[in-house]
């Protein structure tokens, strides 16, 4: 066992870690631990855009801007962070520029924008072009242009190094009004080099988590293999709070079984959601914005065409996106990444024929709970000191019930930012917060178990069990009754792993061993959740019941906040406590949400 | 849920061809991996696995099915799955490509498939390779944008010509596929590669930068430009399409077209 003192640690190198890394790698000593290599994080994956209101090519100002991110998350956005989120996003995008990311350019050479789902000028009175891109890859220049000027800072990169603990030490500490508490603080992480089985110790002053998202829970998902939520897995097992985890976005369009992301800009640039009869459905369903509505809207209601016996194909199960009236140079232009995925994935020629489409599990909303400059909270008032995290596996929240479109890589800038720099400021006046005794134990224990279990499960099965009742039971459309199938197989498959073998007993690249790990996240947040979605009885943003098909302010407009406490029981499942946390207005107050 | 108004929608005529397609069919496949794992061996060795596999299936998929139920410790890095990420490089049948790019249905499934490492970097495990050396020579080429004089307090102008330029190096994914396909790289490991000059070139060819003569200074070394033999492999290797060889051919020119 290494161990190794760095003022600052961040665990992740997507596109919220490495913009992290920027900024904390010129303040203090920085190292990067990232469980892939830093250039193949899914940031490089996201296509469209990121919405700044840059005004460069019509009106448009940050204040539409916030109020478009409250209103698509459906209220449940913290005002005071998604404006903080837009009013940043000017300089967020001109600070990529001016790394070098090479935005597509107006004819004046300005940065080009697009129309995106939700972003409206004045307050929803018509599509505004906000999004700035690069072509359909506007993720992967991202990605490209910070790891670019991580290697032009000198950042240090531990690749390959999977976190698989947080250490934490808790205080005896009082509140103002006298009342005692215990005040968490972190001391390290703990981690495991894939190359050789080794532990590592990282202590540091600061800890960022810039882990992303968990959407292998799902089947159908736009997202990686490796997007097993080990992030949100670590901080819940060790007493931080989740919040808000019953919300989570299917996007639109994923190509049909396959679940690959074809990017909003799509439609953006004009494309056309059918169904089997030819039929523009989202007309009926949103009639001022249409196919530009936000995406939990389109994918309900393109679930609902399919549900109505109006799906195309021969089992009637997808939707069609229509690019066949744009000009194939057009297409060529703006979106040649997306069209050619549906000519390699499904040998579909969008110039001509429309391309089969069905949601695709997509984007976490809820996670670990932050304050607007990036620290994480322990209860709904308390920070823990030097804990920062940004990016999928936070919730500041700026989404809310609900997503924008491009709104999460302007996240990760905002956020990843802002925890960069306050993680090296805590760094330069804290110390060490000293390392609990045999600090690796807890790891080493639960490494040695996955790997000489005697058990008859394969870890794959398990997981795609679980990946199977949570696409046909906590999708799009959620009901008791499904939630409660779905927690039921979700308790089944957590004895079933308690049963588990692995058959690669080495130390070298030991990825038999990771996927068991990565599994016991993915049922750990499987189940926060279901909880989660059986107790929030209305209908908001991601989140849809068809036994309480109305969003319910008087009762719901609260944040969700799941602990692990082991004397607790939510929802007939033992070890979490359930709890609530007030949400931020400022200027806007809830309304009804039509497109 | 139901639609808000019962207005029937604006309607298209849909070709013919939608809807139909039926079931997916199934096909038997033999995977023929290269193993390696000198924790067991020095030696490397071949394994066989049959699988049947349907229609829309990928090597990469393959893989999984042999990871996932016959083999646990067949070791090979993925990550995005659909060519996006640049984990998955490998040789299959001979030639270096994504594994989550490759439909088995467009190979010859009548003969097994080999997978293997890519060639020129250490293998570490099974079809996992250093990367180690090859990020080194990207980091060499001073791969980001360097600017003199005041930065405007907005972007910096650049017509849509200008953006064009470079475009095609910018798709660049960092699979290694071109430089673990280039001859040259296999006998002299100290050949920056095309991957190293290709993200050279899109730093080059920007007309916002002004590093442009250190990177070709550098890339004019006896490792650099020169050793480029144009024998085209990196450019039909690249998964992304981009014009590995042309972008090349452009550096070298910049290098003797420079002011000395």
């Amino acid at each position: 066992m290494q161990v190794h003192k760095y003022d600052v640690v961040i665990v992740g190198a997507g596109g919220a870690g490495m913009r992290a890394a920027i900024e904390s790698g010129q303040r203090a000593r920085t190292a990067v631990l990232t469980k892939l290599y830093p250039t193949r994080s899914h940031t490089g994956a996201a296509q469209g855009g990121m919405c700044a209101a840059l005004a460069n090519v019509e009106e448009d100002n940050w204040e539409w801007h916030t109020f478009d991110t409250v209103k698509g998350g459906d209220y449940l956005v913290d005002q005071d962070a998604a404006e903080v989120m837009a009013k940043e996003a000017i300089d967020a995008v001109l600070d990529l520029e001016k790394m070098g990311l090479p935005f597509n350019r107006t004819p004046e050479g300005r940065i080009d924008q697009r129309r995106f789902g939700g972003h409206t000028r004045d307050h929803g009175k018509a599509p505004v072009r906000r999004a700035c891109y690069a072509a359909d890859r506007t993720g992967h220049m991202i990605l490209q242009t910070l790891y670019q000027n991580c290697v032009k800072h000198n950042v240090e990169f531990y690749n390959e190094y999977y976190v698989l603990d947080l250490l934490v030490v808790e205080e005896d500490a009082v509140r103002e009004d006298g009342t005692p508490y215990k005040q968490k603080r972190v001391a390290g992480v703990v981690s495991y080099d894939l190359a050789s089985g080794e532990i590592h110790i990282f202590q540091a002053k600061a800890i960022i988590f810039a882990t992303g998202g968990a959407g292998k829970v799902f089947k159908t998902t736009s997202n990686a293999h490796t997007l097993t939520g080990d992030g949100m897995g670590i901080a819940f097992r060790r007493g931080i709070p989740l919040e808000d985890m019953e919300f989570f976005q299917f996007h639109p369009t994923g190509l049909a079984g396959l679940g690959i992301l074809l990017s909003e800009a799509a439609r953006g640039e004009g494309a056309i959601l059918r169904n089997s009869e030819g039929e523009r459905f989202m007309e009926r369903y949103a009639p001022t914005i249409k196919d530009l509505a936000p995406r939990d809207i389109v994918a309900r209601s393109m679930a609902n065409e399919v549900r109505e016996g109006r799906g195309a194909g021969p089992n009637k199960d997808y939707v069609l996106l229509d690019l066949t009236h744009l000009e194939p140079a057009h297409i060529d232009a703006k979106l040649p990444d997306i069209t050619e995925f549906a000519r390699t994935y499904l040998g579909v020629e969008p110039y001509t024929e429309p391309v089969p489409v069905y949601p695709t599990a997509h984007y976490a909303m809820g996670g670990i709970p932050t304050n607007i400059k990036g620290e994480v909270l322990q209860d709904n008032d308390t920070v823990i000191p030097g804990l920062y995290a940004a990016g999928e596996v936070a919730c500041v929240s700026v989404h809310g019930s609900n997503r924008l479109g491009t709104n999460s890589l302007l996240d990760i800038n905002v956020f990843g930012k802002r925890s960069g720099i306050n993680a090296a400021e805590y760094a330069k006046t804290a110390d060490f917060v000293e390392l609990p005794e045999d600090p690796s134990a807890e790891t080493i224990a639960m490494l040695d178990v996955v790997r000489t279990g005697t058990g008859t499960e394969r870890v794959a099965a398990i997981r795609s069990d679980l990946q199977e009742t949570m696409d046909a039971n906590m999708q799009v459309f959620r009901t008791a009754e499904s939630i409660t199938t779905a927690l039921g197989d979700i308790t089944k498959l957590r004895e079933r792993y308690r049963n588990i073998s692995i058959q690669d007993k080495g130390k070298r690249f030991n990825l038999d061993l990771l996927e068991a790990v990565e599994l016991g996240f993915l049922l750990d947040l499987a189940e926060a959740m279901t909880v989660a979605a059986l107790h929030r009885k209305e209908s908001r943003g991601g989140h849809y019941r068809e036994d309480f098909p109305d969003r319910d302010d008087a009762n719901w407009m609260k944040h969700t906040m799941l602990y692990k406490d082991p004397t607790a029981e939510t929802e007939g499942i033992k070890g979490i406590r359930f709890g609530t946390k007030r949400v931020v207005f400022t200027r806007y107050e809830p309304m009804e949400r039509k497109y | 849920m139901t639609a808000s108004t019962a207005e029937p929608a604006s309607k298209v005529e849909l070709p013919a061809s939608v809807g139909g397609g039926g079931e997916i069919p199934t096909f038997d496949v033999t995977l023929r991996v290269r193993r390696y794992n000198p924790e067991v061996s020095d030696e490397s060795h071949w394994d066989e696995f049959k699988l049947t596999m349907y229609g829309t299936d990928r090597v990469l998929d393959a893989l999984h099915k042999v990871k996932w139920e016959l083999d646990g410790s067949l070791s090979f890095r993925r990550s995005c799955a659909h060519g996006v990420c640049g984990s998955d490089a490998m040789r299959i049948n001979g030639r270096n490509r994504l594994a989550c790019k490759t439909l088995l249905k467009d190979l010859d499934t009548s003969k097994p498939i080999t997978v293997e490492p890519i060639k020129g970097l250490p293998v570490e495990k099974d079809l996992i390779v250093d990367m180690e050396p090859f990020f080194q020579s990207y980091r060499e080429i001073m791969p980001f944008l360097v600017t003199t004089g005041h930065a405007p307090t907005k972007e910096r102008l650049q017509s849509p010509e200008d953006r064009e330029r470079f475009d095609d190096t910018t798709k660049c994914i960092l699979c290694a596929a071109c430089t673990s396909s280039c001859p040259v790289f296999w006998t002299d490991g100290q050949y920056f590669g095309p991957a190293a000059i290709v993200n050279a070139h899109r730093f080059i060819f920007d007309s916002r930068d002004d590093a442009g003569d250190m990177r070709l200074e550098i890339l004019n070394d006896k490792e650099g430009v020169w050793r480029c033999r144009t024998i085209f492999n990196c450019s039909e290797a690249c998964p992304r399409g981009i014009q590995v060889t042309k972008a090349i051919s452009e550096v070298k020119q910049a290098v003797l077209a420079r002011q000395f």
